[in-house]
């Protein structure tokens, strides 16, 4: 059979999660990961950071608006995905996906934008004109009280919403990797670690997301870069990337001495198909180069231009590693045989349902979402620019 | 809009679709299905895997029940050399080498009593009925292969028209009508055999009483309803 080494039962030679299924790990890892770095500024009043934080709130927003559009256009009937809110299967942890999913929506992210942006929104729609206006209008709900007393509480309550928010946060992805965890048939995937593992993935590929772009959109404005908020945001990377990897290397050496039947498989595995996306660019490319680097900026006193390439490069190796952990995840376990006496092969189509095209469009679509957040919701005041003229 | 038109169409294909066909004598708690496999019996012909597909309409390259040859020699026990081409549909090519054992291993959905791919079922529409048969709703699967990747054994698939999963029924439709499958009716050696393990006069008792019976992946506790007789250690 073309494309098979060794036995396969016969229904397994086709995988059944493709690209799309990579896609969407990553993206709501992005949103989570965006979410905790946001939170650093509210809740822990890393004030460092503030330059990014609602950047790094319409980021989340954008991608969390891009989350479900891989999984729906995976699924075989789409049309009938509203059942899985109305009729859920209550041991299914897929099942919960709607929930969790509309619950960071509505009851987090969209919540704590709106009063974080409340007084702005009341402001734009007093000053704009024409449909504009309208769309300001209907975003103040009616709510256009921004005296003193009336800001003090949204501040209260936005705070209130981000303490929620953070377990909600560590809930929607470490929910995306119980999916996989949860799966006892399939070795490369079952391990309790997996969420946490996910979690700590999600942290370091959103904030190092929030970075790139803070610094990418910086740039694109010719305005001057906060080199304090990045030194901080890669110091937060550094720290958060190395448990991360201390996670998937305790779950790796674990798998290695305990050597379970399943083991000679996974190794030959490892040694053959994903050697190239599993250990040259996971983890020598995507995972030690990029803890190297800003492991050399936190001990060595560099210049800040040298010090921002460093953050440049760091973050795109790591958006790259992480996005290749989600591909060894989903793609990597569906290679084998469950009879782990057999390996099959994943073609991606280019111009199909689940092709590379429609990966493509799907990971471009978030960037559109932020770019038409960021023209309504501008998340830069006059504060974050003194703030970054200093 | 976007919730409220496709729950619409699911509401009224729901009503459409009225109730399942009715088999009057048929009480469903009074069975408990599952099947016999009697490893040395099978000869590896292929008949169960042709009635299968023509009974079921499966499509080709997919597989409600297929049949593995295993050689095993003193060398490759924990790797033995296995196939099933076609899912052992035309039978097997003659064996070339004499060293080691070869036999032939039927394999089906186990029709798990605690099944994985019915506890991940996103919205249930895969099942286990009152006796003790794994089902999928077709007009209700999402065919998001949660429950393909939760089978242990590799039995269900996507069904490439339909696009929702698709597995051994056991035959349903005759098995409620005191017919058995069509995979044990063709066997020529009896080595398949439906088995009713609510019913005291079905041999199956009998049977497990007195052979060295197992079931497929025993450590994944999925209450496999697949008995294999004779079943060499390493099967996977």
């Amino acid at each position: 059979m073309n494309g098979v080494e060794g036995f396969m039962y016969p229904n397994e030679i086709a995988l059944q999660w493709s690209v799309l299924i990579v896609l969407y790990p990553f993206i709501t890892g992005l949103v989570a990961g965006a979410f905790i770095l946001a939170s650093l500024e509210r809740v822990f009043r890393v004030e460092a950071v503030k330059p990014t934080y609602r950047l790094a709130l319409l980021t989340a927003l954008a991608f969390l608006l891009d989350a479900p559009l891989p999984l729906q256009l995976h699924l075989g009937h789409p049309e009938r995905s509203p059942e899985m809110y109305f009729t859920p299967h209550s041991t299914s942890a897929m099942a919960m996906f709607g929930y969790v999913y509309l619950w960071y929506l509505m009851a987090v992210l969209v919540l704590e934008i709106w009063l974080d942006y409340r007084r702005d929104i009341v402001l734009m729609s007093q000053q704009s004109k024409g449909f504009l206006r309208l769309i300001y209008k209907v975003m103040t709900l009616g709510s256009s009280n921004i005296s003193e007393r009336s800001l003090a509480i949204d501040e209260r309550v936005g705070w209130i919403v981000t303490i929620i928010g953070i377990p909600s946060a560590f809930m929607l992805h470490g929910y995306v990797g119980f999916i996989f965890g949860s799966i006892k048939a399939n070795p490369w995937w079952s391990s309790p670690l997996m969420p946490v593992v996910f979690i700590f993935s999600a942290m370091v590929s959103g904030i190092a997301a929030v970075m790139l772009l803070y610094m990418a959109i910086t740039k694109l404005r010719k305005q001057k870069i906060d080199v304090r908020c990045v030194d901080s945001i890669a110091m937060y990377l550094f720290y958060i990337f190395i448990i991360d990897f201390s996670l998937e290397m305790l779950d790796l050496i674990h798998r290695i001495y305990e050597a379970d039947e399943s083991f000679k498989s996974l190794n030959f595995l490892v040694h053959t198909q994903l050697f190239i996306p599993h250990i040259v660019i996971q983890i020598l490319m995507g995972t030690l180069v990029p803890i190297v680097l800003l492991g050399i900026t936190q001990v060595i006193k560099l210049p800040e231009i040298v010090r921002k390439r460093m953050y440049a490069v760091a973050g795109c190796l790591t958006m790259v590693g992480i996005f290749a952990m989600r591909w060894n995840v989903v793609i990597g376990g569906q290679l084998f045989s469950k009879s782990f006496l057999g390996f099959t092969t994943y073609k991606m189509a280019l111009v199909t349902r689940e092709g590379l095209l429609a990966a493509i469009a799907l990971t471009i679509l978030p960037f559109i979402f932020l770019w038409v957040l960021i023209k309504l919701l501008p998340p830069w005041g006059e504060e974050h620019e003194a703030a970054a003229a200093d | 809009m976007l919730i409220l038109l496709p729950a619409a169409a699911v509401a009224w294909k729901s009503v459409q679709a009225g109730t399942p066909e009715d088999s009057p004598n048929y009480k469903m708690t009074d069975h408990w299905w599952g099947m016999l496999i009697d490893v040395p019996k099978c000869i590896g012909c292929g008949n169960c895997v042709r009635a299968c597909q023509t009974e079921n309409d499966v499509p080709d390259g997919n597989f409600r029940t297929w049949v593995e040859r295993y050689h095993v020699t003193d060398e490759n026990m924990t790797s033995p050399e296995v196939i099933s081409p076609d899912g052992g549909k035309e039978g097997f090519p003659v064996a070339q080498e004499d060293a080691g054992k070869y036999f032939f291993v039927p394999k089906l959905c186990n029709h798990c009593a605690d099944s994985p791919c019915t506890q991940v079922c996103p919205v249930g529409a895969t099942f286990v009925t009152p006796d003790g048969v794994v089902m999928v709703d077709q007009s209700y699967c999402l065919g998001c292969a949660y429950c393909v990747q939760a089978c242990p054994y590799g039995c269900r698939y996507i069904h490439p028209e339909k696009h929702v999963a698709d597995k051994c029924t056991l035959c349903y439709h005759r098995i409620t009508k005191g017919l058995t499958t069509a995979c044990c009716e063709t066997c020529p050696t009896g080595a398949r055999q439906l088995v009713d393990l609510k019913n005291p006069k079905d041999p199956i008792h009998e049977f497990l009483k007195t052979h060295s019976v197992q079931v497929l992946k025993p450590q994944m506790a999925t209450g496999a309803k697949a008995y294999y007789y004779d079943l060499d250690g390493s099967v996977r």
